[in-house]
């Protein structure tokens, strides 16, 4: 295997005594999606938060092509190519659904600026669905149209790894159909992936390998099948026989 | 930079009307153009302020220490220095000023940051009356200068292009969309790669350094400087309330606040003297209960919902001819 795009190396997060992410390691290739999985409270959201700089870690490093992204403030970590969505789903309100997705493209790891953002914020909107829906403020979009949002203005910022917390919670039977649709012809298109998820279908589908949390420590770290079948992996979701 | 032609028309219009308004002083004189004075000087500073706390929706209340930073910028020099020197000494003043307090700032917001703004004012005043009473001898200084109404009106006609050129500039430039950015959402201005600290302390630099201007060209008037008079809180309030009235999510929004705020305050003052603080009060809840977006946001939104009105209607039709 060649260098991994990134590393996370003993990682660690308290909060007080509270240890949400307890000496994690795990690393990325290239172009893969990654499932980051758990129960609630395993410290998943937390890791990305540690990824993308909105938290730094108490202890450990995290690199990115070989470069120390830990601790760094978040918009220095956005332009050197690390870029999220939230778990609530968190657009920009007072602007229209094009302009969300031109903020994600003029400050973060493209830097493109007028005519060039405005393409390329269209041809994002075109990809996730919403052609034609460039001026409709975003307060007004549905769930799944402000998701859809989120994900072009992560994209447009060209990022080398995409963080999705959740992204497909919150949506029904159909568009979840269409959301896992979409994640895979992003990850088709080469970009490297972790995605934090509940539902276990599109992990089982669309990724090919699964780390998984329980209680800030990583219990497993593989092929998605196997690792769902793991007995502790299940235990942690389900408890132990004796508990049920 | 390609710019699109409505902003080629407002921006001719608006330097058109400044050409006409500099004529007014040929034409009028006293207590019309005393009023113009004060109307010029809020549009200017109220402008200013909306620089900043437009887009960022962080209300400051410090409006007063940068008025009265600019002010005694003036009368310190005023012996020694010519008048072009001062005002660069009141940019340099504001600007400082503004950064030490977007430093100390930027972890705070909403009511936090309000207050800080607010104490702000009232402690530089105090500290120059310590100083003042301490080392100066006396309370105030004397300012005396040639300049006559006609020329403050001049200047601050100047300073108020100048600050909606910059405002223009602003809005165009990547600043401008980091600042609206960050109103929107802080936490998503910083994983899109915005400074949000860079952005927020420049322009609040920007902002302040066009107060102090204010405060600077305003000296001449007063002859005689006081703490009391140049740190005056109600300047800071004033301020806030007409450019609330106007609105802040257009750069002329302000303005529209400004005139007819300025012309009743002045007819109530004159008349109503000991009422004038309740009125003010009054009119501050009634704006922000009855206008929260100020009168140009509640035009364009009914504008709006027209427009979507009409769009909607012709979306079902649409449907139903398919």
């Amino acid at each position: 295997m060649s260098v991994p795009l990134l590393t996370i190396n003993q990682v660690r997060k308290a909060f007080g005594g509270l240890v949400a992410v307890n000496d994690v390691s795990f690393e990325v290739a290239k172009g893969e999606l990654l499932g980051l999985i758990g129960p609630n409270g395993s410290g998943k959201t937390t890791m990305l938060n540690l990824i993308s700089g909105a938290l730094s870690p108490t202890s450990g490093n995290i690199l990115l092509s070989g470069q120390p992204i830990a601790g760094l403030p978040a918009h220095k970590i956005a332009r050197i190519g690390v870029a999220r969505t939230f778990q609530l789903v968190r657009v920009l309100p007072s602007m229209s659904s094009l302009e969300n997705v031109v903020a994600g493209a003029v400050f973060g790891h493209n830097k493109v600026w007028g005519d060039e953002a405005l393409t390329l914020a269209r041809d994002l909107l075109e990809r996730v669905g919403l052609k034609g829906r460039e001026d409709v403020p975003v307060a007004a979009m549905t769930y799944i149209d402000q998701k859809r949002i989120e994900l072009a203005r992560a994209l447009a910022g060209n990022p080398h790894i995409l963080l999705l917390d959740e992204w497909l919670a919150g949506l029904n039977p159909s568009e979840l159909r269409i959301g896992m649709e979409l994640i895979r012809e992003i990850s088709a298109q080469g970009r490297t992936i972790i995605m934090v998820e509940h539902v276990m279908d599109a992990i089982r589908s669309l990724c090919q390998r699964c780390v998984v949390m329980n209680s800030g420590v990583k219990i497993a770290d593989g092929k998605s099948a196997s690792v769902l079948a793991d007995p502790e992996v299940v235990r942690a979701y389900l408890g132990d026989e004796d508990d049920a | 930079m390609n710019i699109p032609r409505n902003e080629i028309l407002t921006l001719g219009a608006g330097l058109a009307g400044a050409a006409v308004l500099a004529f007014l002083p040929l034409v009028t004189e006293g207590f019309w153009l005393s009023l113009s004075v004060n109307i010029m000087l809020y549009a200017a500073i109220c402008t200013a302020w909306a620089l900043f706390s437009g887009p960022t929706h962080l209300v400051s209340l410090a409006s007063a220490a940068f008025f009265g930073v600019g002010t005694y910028s003036v009368a310190i020099f005023v012996d020694v220095l010519p008048f072009p020197a001062l005002i660069l000494i009141a940019v340099a003043a504001g600007a400082l000023l503004a950064i030490l307090v977007g430093l100390a700032t930027l972890r705070l917001s909403g009511v936090y940051f309000v207050i800080f703004t607010l104490g702000l004012a009232e402690l530089i005043g105090q500290i120059v009356t310590w100083v003042q009473t301490n080392f100066g001898g006396a309370i105030g200084l004397y300012v005396f200068t040639d300049f006559t109404e006609t020329h403050l009106y001049w200047m601050l006609l100047a300073l108020t292009v100048v600050v909606f050129l910059t405002g223009w500039l602003v809005n165009r430039s990547r600043l401008g969309l980091a600042l609206r950015i960050i109103g929107n959402d802080e936490a998503v201005a910083r994983h899109v790669g915005v400074d949000t600290a860079r952005a927020r302390i420049i322009l609040f630099a920007v902002s302040g350094a066009f107060i102090a201007v204010a405060g600077a060209i305003m000296a001449p008037r007063y002859s005689y400087i006081t703490p009391d008079a140049a740190f005056n809180p109600m300047t800071s309030f004033l301020v806030v309330i007409m450019a609330l009235l106007g609105g802040t999510r257009r750069l002329w929004g302000p303005l529209v606040g400004v005139v007819p705020f300025t012309v009743v305050m002045d007819f109530i003052s004159g008349h109503f003297p000991n009422q004038t603080a309740v009125i003010m009060g009054l009119a501050f809840l009634a704006i922000v209960y009855v206008l929260p977006d100020g009168v140009t946001g509640q035009l364009e939104t009914l504008f709006r919902r027209r427009c979507s009105l009409d769009k909607s209607s012709l979306a079902t039709t649409a449907e139903e001819g398919r």
